[in-house]
């Protein structure tokens, strides 16, 4: 009978009581990460869309009781999700996943960031002390993510120890081949002149060798203004650029103004998981991202 | 260098014997010396420039190889790094962040702004400023105190020119099990706004329910405890008990909780665009002597009299907000409607004129406030909202002395309505214009107009919902 009780009492709560991991994702590119080392061993929440601004979010009740119940919190770091994180994590009341407890994962301390600004000043804008955080646009990041991400499940869940490992190894050869795929793929992206309209893919430029040769928002994450778009014109004159990028969620505007100006595709790129329909997975967010490039070329 | 040597004296005796073959004279022979020295000079600068491009040949080489060999790696990885910066340690690296928030307002006013709502003179009536005035001025200090604790302070500077302690608290948030505790000075859990501080305010003022009921907001010195239940909606109950330090309580100083808070709170998300939070509060304390002061009575003393309550003080919340962002990207543009009533009961004695006649008798009223706002973000930084708000002073109960002095039924509502429009240069900064119609003062109708701005400093700590 009281079995009978309890389980009546974890019914409406429990949700995914089979799977051994909660895990709550910050953002869609480590939900498919976790879900590529974890398979079923995890049930994944995934706090943003792709079609949010993730500097953007609000610290939403759903979000506190989605991070009251999870036993791992993966996030990208590096102050990105600075806005909202710390709020929710403190309101949930969960101690595991707190700020250097072990349920808590910032994807960003695995990687060498980029752009990490020698002097902080807000006058630059919203800069990030720790480095620029869009750490998901270089898909050989997700190497070293991965083999952390994979020693952090294993050590919250030691008795699927065998299953997060042979998941990592199958990860590591695939994504390793697929890595040569879209290194020999863009190759003739390398040394391509473009603008950005967030300077939000430095990753992606440092490995594909796209070269960013002017940004639309005058400071990080200022909206950019038509006087300022106009100076940015002017100056294509001089330094010509291929095409313009933004990522999905952000406003189509100033990109498509510059493009249609400047006569140079505006080029709208996924960004993460989800940011387009084909970007349904990790491998699909690349293929798409290179595809999407390439055409921009013609 | 001996190669070149070897060469130039084989070409020269070759050049020699050649000629040798026919009788030379002396003057030839000069011409052909000078021909070999010549030749000669040309070949070894010929030779050096052919060594040079070898040598850069090889380099160029190795540089190849050696770039090919970057490149495989690189297809593999992005250069990792060991996750440690931790090689810096110095006193100032533990320093609490610190945010300052430079807020301050012109208000133009038709009215004397130290009129209270008609009805709701019994507390301190927040008001207004005229002309230029320091607002929300609030320097910030927060940091974690050890793997458990977080400490918080808030110090609002006041225009006057004095410091006041707005919070002061310490949070635990590793109890675990959806428990959180928190103690010190801090703003009441109850409503939806009044947790939140001037600075993250929509409007340049608080809704007249809160500036009647709680004093803009209710300040409380004592021990909050929160628990969030562990399912998929947000369901948080909490309670609070505390000092009585602000309006209704008197600040009492004696043994025990001056005032007690209960509050519950369920929200969620609907699909990706919509989120909403309900809650519901209740408040009781015992005001001991709580003076209020220009208080109209029914004799028509001018300015007032000054009156003391002391009994019990009870009041019920029901709040409400609901978000929607079109693909939830809130950068963009989104709207926030949001609505709040309460309702106070209060019942004791009330002493009327304390300077003057300091007649006692039984007093009882009930009043009720809501108000209801829409905030609209129709491009990136750039805002616009409406708000209405009401009042009901309610039919006061008044003991048989007093019914010939005391106000029982003003027989107005107050009521106002505000227009906001502001501009975000950036997420630190904030530039606000607002318009008012007044009208919670009977007889005293006012246009109100306001500019403001709120700067951000230093740290910038996460918003709550």
């Amino acid at each position: 009978m009281k079995k009978f009780l309890y389980v009546l009492l974890l019914l409406p709560l429990g949700g995914n009581a089979q799977a051994a991991l909660n895990v709550f994702a910050c953002e869609p590119e480590w939900a498919a990460l976790t879900q590529q080392l974890a398979g079923d061993q995890a049930s994944i929440y995934t706090a943003t869309g792709a079609l949010q601004d993730p500097h953007r979010v609000e610290a939403r009740p759903s979000l506190i009781a989605k991070a009251r119940r999870a036993d791992l919190v993966v996030c990208t770091g590096a102050e990105l999700e600075t806005a909202w994180l710390p709020v929710v994590l403190r309101e949930s009341g969960n101690r595991a996943v707190q700020p250097g407890g072990s349920g808590y994962f910032e994807a960003a301390q695995w990687v060498r960031m980029l752009e990490v600004p020698a002097k902080l000043d807000r006058a630059e804008g919203d800069v990030h002390a720790l480095g620029n955080p869009h750490i998901q646009t270089d898909a050989r990041n997700f190497l070293p993510i991965a083999d952390a991400l994979a020693k952090r499940l294993m050590q919250l869940d030691p008795a699927n120890a065998a299953h997060y490992r042979q998941r990592l190894a199958d990860f590591d050869r695939q994504w390793s081949a697929a890595l040569e795929k879209w290194a020999r793929q863009a190759a003739p992206l390398r040394g391509v002149p473009v603008i950005v309209q967030h300077n939000g893919f430095p990753y992606l430029s440092n490995w594909l060798g796209l070269k960013k040769v002017a940004t639309l928002e005058p400071k990080p994450g200022m909206e950019p203004s038509a006087t300022y778009l106009g100076r940015v014109l002017n100056e294509l004159r001089q330094q010509p650029a291929r095409m313009v990028l933004r990522a999905a969620y952000q406003n189509a505007r100033p990109s498509e103004w510059i493009a249609e100006r400047a006569r140079i595709p505006a080029v709208m790129l996924p960004y993460t998981v989800g940011g387009t329909s084909q970007a349904g997975d990790l491998y699909a967010l690349f293929d798409d991202t290179i595809q999407r490039l390439l055409a921009g070329l013609k | 260098m001996f190669k070149k040597s070897c060469l130039s004296t084989a070409l020269a005796v070759l050049l020699v014997q050649s000629f040798n073959a026919s009788a030379i004279s002396d003057a030839d022979l000069q011409a052909i010396r000078e021909q070999i020295q010549q030749l000669k000079q040309s070949y070894e600068q010929r030779i050096a420039q052919l060594e040079q491009r070898l040598q850069a040949a090889e380099a160029s080489g190795k540089q190849a190889e050696s770039a090919a060999a970057r490149a495989q790696a690189d297809v593999r990885q992005a250069v990792t790094r060991p996750a440690s910066d931790a090689g810096r340690s110095s006193e100032n690296a533990f320093n609490p962040a610190i945010s300052l928030i430079l807020g301050g307002t012109y208000g133009s006013l038709k009215q004397d702004p130290a009129t209270a709502a008609t009805g709701f003179e019994m507390g301190t009536n927040p008001g207004h400023d005229q002309g230029f005035s320091l607002g929300e001025s609030e320097l910030g200090i927060s940091a974690n105190i050890d793997a458990d604790y977080r400490g918080a302070i808030t110090l609002a500077l006041d225009p006057a020119g004095g410091v006041s302690v707005e919070n002061a608290y310490v949070q635990n948030s590793a109890l675990g099990n959806g428990l959180n505790l928190k103690f010190g000075r801090y703003f009441s859990g109850l409503g939806y706004l009044n947790e939140q501080h001037a600075h993250a305010w929509d409007f340049a003022d608080q809704p007249l329910v809160y500036a009647a009921l709680w004093e803009n907001q209710l300040g409380e010195d004592g021990v909050q405890v929160k628990w969030l239940a562990p399912s998929d909606t947000f369901i948080e109950i909490g309670g609070e008990i505390g000092r009585g330090r602000g309006f209704p309580g008197s600040d009492r100083a004696k043994n025990g909780a001056g005032a007690g808070v209960l509050f519950a709170h369920v929200g969620d998300d609907i699909g990706i665009e919509h989120s909403w939070r309900a809650g519901a509060s209740l408040h009781q304390t015992r005001a001991v002597d709580r003076a209020s002061d220009g208080v109209p009575d029914l004799l028509a003393t001018p300015d007032g009299v000054s009156n003391s309550f002391s009994g019990d003080s009870s009041t019920v919340g029901l709040d409400l907000v609901w978000k929607y962002a079109p693909n939830g990207n809130i950068g963009d543009r989104y709207v926030k409607l949001q609505g709040e009533y309460f309702r106070r009961k209060e019942s004791g004695l009330l002493t009327y004129d304390t300077a003057g006649a300091a007649i006692t008798d039984s007093y009882a009223v009930t009043q009720s406030g809501w108000y209801l706002q829409g905030v609209y973000q129709f491009m990136p930084q750039w805002r616009s909202g409406l708000r209405y708000d009401r009042l009901d002073p309610g039919t006061a109960q008044v003991g048989a002395p007093n019914a010939g002095n005391v106000i029982a039924d003003h027989a107005f509502n107050p009521s106002r309505i505000s227009w906001m429009l502001d501009y975000s240069p950036s997420e630190f900064s904030r530039l606000r214009l607002q318009l008012a119609r007044d009208n919670s003062r009977q007889a005293l109708a006012d246009n109100q107009f306001f500019v403001q701005y709120i700067m951000s400093l230093g740290a910038h700590g996460a918003h709550s919902y």
